[in-house]
């Protein structure tokens, strides 16, 4: 191939999984964020016990985690070309992504607040906070540098269902490599895509690891 | 009703754990009066901290009342109990400090629930790091400071919605003795400076010596024993009183147990009666010699006791006479029955 096209095809591609990467991970935190916090509050020794809730909503979590996402992806097909209108590129993919990524969202947010000091929530109970204030200024302040870190993970986890959906037509580099690398018999462009997807993901796991790192005041 | 700044009533709760129901709170009955510096002492497991967290209803009794300021707090929930919950601080153990937040955004915290406006809530946080000796700390982290340091942070917070009530649970368990001390003298002087009522959770007799001038001893879920301390140390009724005012007793007295079991008394001297050879003499006068198995010097709430042990005359009729000698001289003496071991080990 041209260097000149498959610079521009791997260009877009990039960008196309960058989109698919971050609006899927931000748009799974905008449920899975909630749905954690919830599960950490409704639990056994939450602020707020609902054990009806608590165990509909784990289950339901787990269910979707238990299925593969190219599984996930291909049952779901049918509904997402009904509701987007397509089944196949950047934004059917991004909603499949979105469909199995925020329960997983919702485990890590719940596992970060785990860590937080129960002490630490008992005092602010104590002085008379609400369950509100505890949740935002308690547990998702004290947890945040543990967030931060799932955050990384979260997105490049994305990053990686998004290449993988590149076998259904998605979009982005898994598409590219697939389509030119694996039908094509263009080792070169295979490898070009790795490349690119390791460098991506390097670029992510040293954003959020920083980001922790630096928003974190019990070391320095 | 208004003089009692806590009182629990009939307070009792029940845990249900995979072994069944565990009562930790057998019908707790306590009045605690404003101004007042009230110990609650036992051995772990005694139900002690189960019982300051009645108070603030972290614990939820299963069944009693407890009221603040003759209000009912049990039944409240959601808004109407955090109203008054802002006026019930506590301290812990563990300290239990935010770790994101520097001290003196610790110290903003409850002000900042309570809705403070910033600059207000500021103002006061500094104030307050004067107040427990930590103004060079402002911006420290708790992963920067000591133990003793983050227990200042933590009853500067606690001052900080001025409270009527300070709970707290084992404040100085964490600490090493001279910190102790000092963190102690912070609190007693918050106690009779501010006019804040503490309720103070410990198995440290020692802290209780210092800080408090009530006590009640609990074991078991019930309170055992109850009253001034001065009072119960001179004449502690219940053997488990005995044990945590006097946990060494018993270590002491071992090797003379053999020979001196009969006719131990426990006498307790004051500013009145230390002045005079009160033994020397009476050993002179009544011509019969006694044993002296230990002796201590305690200081109580500022003032100084002393405390010794001593083994009387063998026969009835001299032990009675020296008795009756002690007692005209206004010595507090109680007697040690022979197999009393007084003071199992006292854990933790």
């Amino acid at each position: 191939m041209e260097t000149q096209a498959l610079i521009s095809l791997l260009g877009e591609g990039t960008v196309q999984t960058l989109i698919m990467t971050l609006v899927g991970t931000l748009v799974s935190y905008l449920i899975g964020l909630p749905v954690g916090v919830s599960l950490i509050v409704t639990g056994p020794n939450g602020i707020k016990p609902a054990a009806v809730y608590n165990k509909i909503m784990g289950f339901i979590v787990n269910v979707i985690r238990s299925m593969p996402f190219l599984i996930l992806m291909i049952a779901f097909m049918p509904y997402i070309r009904k509701i987007i209108g397509t089944g196949i590129g950047t934004w059917a993919t991004t909603a499949a992504l979105i469909l199995a990524a925020w329960p997983f969202v919702a485990r890590m947010v719940e596992q970060s607040l785990m860590e937080v000091d129960p002490g630490v929530v008992e005092a602010a109970q104590a002085m008379g906070a609400s369950n509100m204030q505890i949740i935002r200024k308690v547990l998702l302040l004290e947890a945040r540098p543990s967030l931060l870190n799932g955050a990384a993970v979260a997105t490049i986890t994305i990053l990686g269902y998004s290449a993988m959906a590149g076998i259904l037509g998605g979009g982005g580099l898994g598409d590219i490599a697939i389509r030119f690398g694996h039908y094509r018999f263009q080792p070169d462009v295979m490898w070009i895509t790795i490349i690119v997807l390791v460098i991506l993901v390097q670029i992510m796991q040293e954003i959020g690891v920083r980001l922790a790192a630096k928003l974190d005041n019990r070391i320095n | 009703m208004a003089e009692h700044i806590i009182s629990l009533q009939g307070v009792t709760k029940e845990f249900d754990t995979k072994g069944g129901k565990v009562v930790a709170l057998k019908d707790i009955n306590l009045d605690i009066e404003e101004g007042d510096s009230y110990g609650i002492i036992g051995l772990s497991g005694a139900g002690k901290s189960t019982l300051v967290r009645t108070i603030n209803l972290l614990e939820q009794p299963t069944e009693g009342k407890v009221l603040f300021n003759g209000n009912a707090l049990t039944g409240l929930k959601g808004k109407d109990l955090n109203i008054h919950r802002r006026k019930i601080s506590m301290i812990f153990q563990q300290f239990n400090l935010l770790m994101q937040r520097d001290a003196i955004g610790n110290i903003m915290f409850p002000l900042e629930i309570a809705g403070v406006p910033k600059p207000d809530a500021l103002k006061k946080a500094k104030e307050l790091l004067k107040v427990v000796d930590l103004e060079e700390r402002a911006h420290s982290y708790p992963s920067q400071l000591s133990g003793g340091q983050k227990q200042r942070v933590a009853i500067a917070r606690a001052l900080a919605s001025d409270p009527e009530v300070i709970l707290c649970d084992e404040a100085t368990s964490a600490l090493d003795p001279k910190t102790t001390r000092s963190i102690l003298s912070l609190l007693k002087r918050i106690n009779e400076e501010r006019g804040i009522t503490l309720v103070v959770i410990t198995h440290e007799m020692e802290v209780i010596k210092q800080l408090c001038n009530k006590v009640a001893v609990i074991e078991n879920g019930e309170i055992v024993e109850r009253g001034e301390v001065q009072q119960i140390f001179k004449k502690p009724k219940t053997k488990a009183a005995r044990r945590l005012f006097f946990p060494d007793g018993d270590s002491r007295e071992k090797p003379l147990t053999k020979t001196s079991t009969r006719n131990r008394v426990r006498l307790v001297f004051d500013e009145a009666t230390a002045g005079e050879p009160i033994i020397s003499n009476m050993i002179m006068e009544l011509g019969a010699p006694v044993n002296f198995l230990y002796a201590n010097l305690d200081v109580l709430g500022g003032a100084q006791k002393g405390q010794m042990v001593i083994c009387l005359a063998a026969d009835k009729e001299t032990a009675d006479k020296q008795k009756e000698y002690l007692a005209a001289k206004g010595v507090e003496f109680e007697e040690i029955e022979s197999d009393d071991s007084f003071g199992e080990e006292v854990s933790d």
